[in-house]
């Protein structure tokens, strides 16, 4: 099974890398200078982007014990979204690096004042719930900055990044987003363990040596400066991050901790496709990919919330 | 006799004062008392459940080891019967207790009748049989300690003495059993009894002859019927009454 998702994602990643023939056979420099500025970033970011989502919406479900959590929910998605917005229209920033930063460090304030809400000994609902009401005030705020920003177009013109997008981004701009992604990840990886253990409840884990609170709160740190790296430089995507770690548990007979490698592949398979969808879909224009994701993802999210009623009734 | 367990000046503040508690290797140990005198606390405080002052020391060993290195040394099933994750029976079973091998699979799953189970997620079992799935975990790894917190609520006489069997087996293997419970009727079957109350350990003795502890009366309030049941102790006042 591992080693049919992996081939999976492979040939859909060089799917994904391919050029058109026609522009290979007319202009070889050409073709590789596309190659390495365009279509490279943009395979790197989707996949990374999409593994992201896939790997902290799987650790966040987790620890919060609950399979309708994703990275959005801790805030950190809408406090990168609203430093950006920021940033791009209030203080005219224009480098994309310094951008993705700015996005991370937005991030980051929105999980301290998070952490700040919750207080020390705030459960996972607590937690929950003040990254949805810290959410839905970023929104706001963000629709405000865009509503009042110096240029009239701002609304428009944040649309499409807001959506989420891959085109134009440089080496570079993948790097801001992927690295500190990546590095955030690896040390989600490394807690697998711990977080399948969380299945059995804070005590029993606690009495097998995990600390969870602790544990709760440094997943949620790593989501988010994952989670925010790359909605600075590609806008926020939802859904991958609920639909990949569901798909995975299948995968590994339901175990929590055990999803987060296979729900990174997931992820990225899932946001390679919808990416080459936007971009083969004959429209007149391209559409955001957010757009996308939620309107394959929504249904899902429906089943999801109907089969918990059904066993709440049951 | 082996002390196995050694739990000293452990306390959480506002709930348990600084208790001290010995276990020897084959025994099989009550915990008894009142709602909210403290089992709980005390139960979570020893297995690491919660941050306690004090120390707790398995066959000499500090609890810091990780993972199934501890899973040797420590069975816990707390109050909880949840296991939020459709992970199947068998695999749950196994959940932090290290590689098990299909022998002592097949043992854990013949003792609590769990085999025709084995592929079933734990989320479409009743409670009994979770409390079965989860009594199997905390022996899978053969623990010198078990720690059991009201283990035989929910159960059926058959599986009250099933379990009761488990715990006899894990102390005769060396091992040894705190348990907390409700029922005294069960008392018979333990070595000891440890009275909680009040977030203290009020008294410890042989099974046998808790009862006639003289706080005994006064913390639970009942007193031995003449069915060789319980009644409900009369308060104090109304009994020095003529």
């Amino acid at each position: 099974m591992r080693a049919a998702l992996i081939l999976c994602l492979m040939t859909l990643a060089a799917l994904h890398l391919l050029l058109p023939v026609d522009i290979l056979q007319a202009d070889p420099s050409l073709a590789s200078l596309l190659l390495v500025e365009l279509r490279l970033p943009r395979t790197l970011l989707v996949i990374g982007y999409g593994a992201t989502l896939g790997l902290t919406g799987a650790a966040l479900q987790t620890v919060f014990a609950n399979p309708l959590a994703s990275p959005d929910i801790s805030g950190a998605s809408s406090g990168a979204v609203l430093a950006a917005v920021l940033g791009t229209y209030w203080l005219a920033i224009t480098d994309p690096i310094l951008l993705a930063l700015l996005g991370t460090t937005g991030a980051l304030m929105t999980l301290a004042l998070l952490l700040l809400i919750a207080g020390r000994n705030g459960d996972q609902t607590t937690l929950l719930l003040g990254g949805v009401a810290l959410s839905l005030a970023l929104g706001a705020a963000t629709s405000l900055a865009l509503a009042l920003a110096p240029s009239p177009f701002a609304f428009y013109d944040a649309f499409d990044w807001l959506m989420g997008g891959f085109a134009d981004r440089s080496l570079g701009q993948a790097a801001a987003a992927l690295i500190p992604a990546l590095i955030a990840s690896a040390w989600l990886l490394g807690r697998s363990n711990a977080l399948d253990l969380l299945a059995l409840g804070d005590d029993v884990a606690s009495s097998l040596g995990v600390r969870p609170k602790r544990l709760a709160t440094e997943t949620i740190v790593a989501s988010s400066i994952a989670v925010g790296a790359c909605v600075s430089v590609c806008g926020a995507i939802g859904f991958v991050g609920l639909a990949a770690p569901v798909i995975a548990r299948r995968v590994v007979r339901g175990h929590p901790g055990r999803a987060l490698a296979p729900a990174a592949a997931l992820g990225a398979l899932l946001l390679l496709l919808a990416d080459m969808a936007v971009r083969l879909l004959p429209l007149n224009r391209t559409l955001p990919i957010g757009v996308l994701t939620a309107l394959f993802g929504s249904p899902l999210f429906f089943w999801m919330v109907i089969r918990a009623r059904r066993s709440v009734t049951s | 006799m082996t002390a196995l367990l050694n739990a000293s000046g452990v306390s959480i503040p506002g709930r348990l004062q600084a208790s001290s508690l010995t276990l020897n290797a084959g025994e099989m140990v009550a915990l008894i008392g009142p709602n909210g005198g403290g089992k709980t606390s005390l139960l979570r405080a020893i297995a690491g459940a919660e941050e306690a002052s004090g120390s707790v020391r398995i066959a000499g060993e500090r609890l810091t080891a990780v993972g199934s290195r501890r899973s040797r040394l420590l069975g816990f099933m707390s109050s909880s019967r949840e296991i939020g994750w459709e992970i199947p029976v068998a695999d749950a079973i196994a959940l932090g207790t290290g590689p098990i091998s299909a022998e002592r699979l097949g043992e854990l799953f013949e003792r609590f009748e769990l085999g025709p189970l084995a592929d079933r997620p734990v989320t479409r079992l009743s409670t009994g049989e979770r409390s079965r799935v989860l009594m199997a975990r905390a022996v899978a790894g053969a623990p010198l300690v078990l720690l059991l917190d009201e283990p035989l609520s929910n159960l059926d006489p058959y599986w009250v003495l099933q379990f009761l069997g488990a715990m006899r087996e894990r102390a005769e293997e060396g091992g040894c059993v705190l348990c907390a419970l409700h029922d005294l009727s069960l008392l018979p079957r333990f070595d000891r009894a440890v009275l909680v109350s009040d977030g203290a350990i009020q008294a410890d003795a042989a099974a046998s002859l808790i009862q006639d502890h003289p706080r005994f009366g006064a913390i639970f309030r009942v007193q031995p019927d003449e069915r060789g049941g319980w009644e409900v102790r009369p308060p104090e006042g109304r009994r020095s009454s003529p």
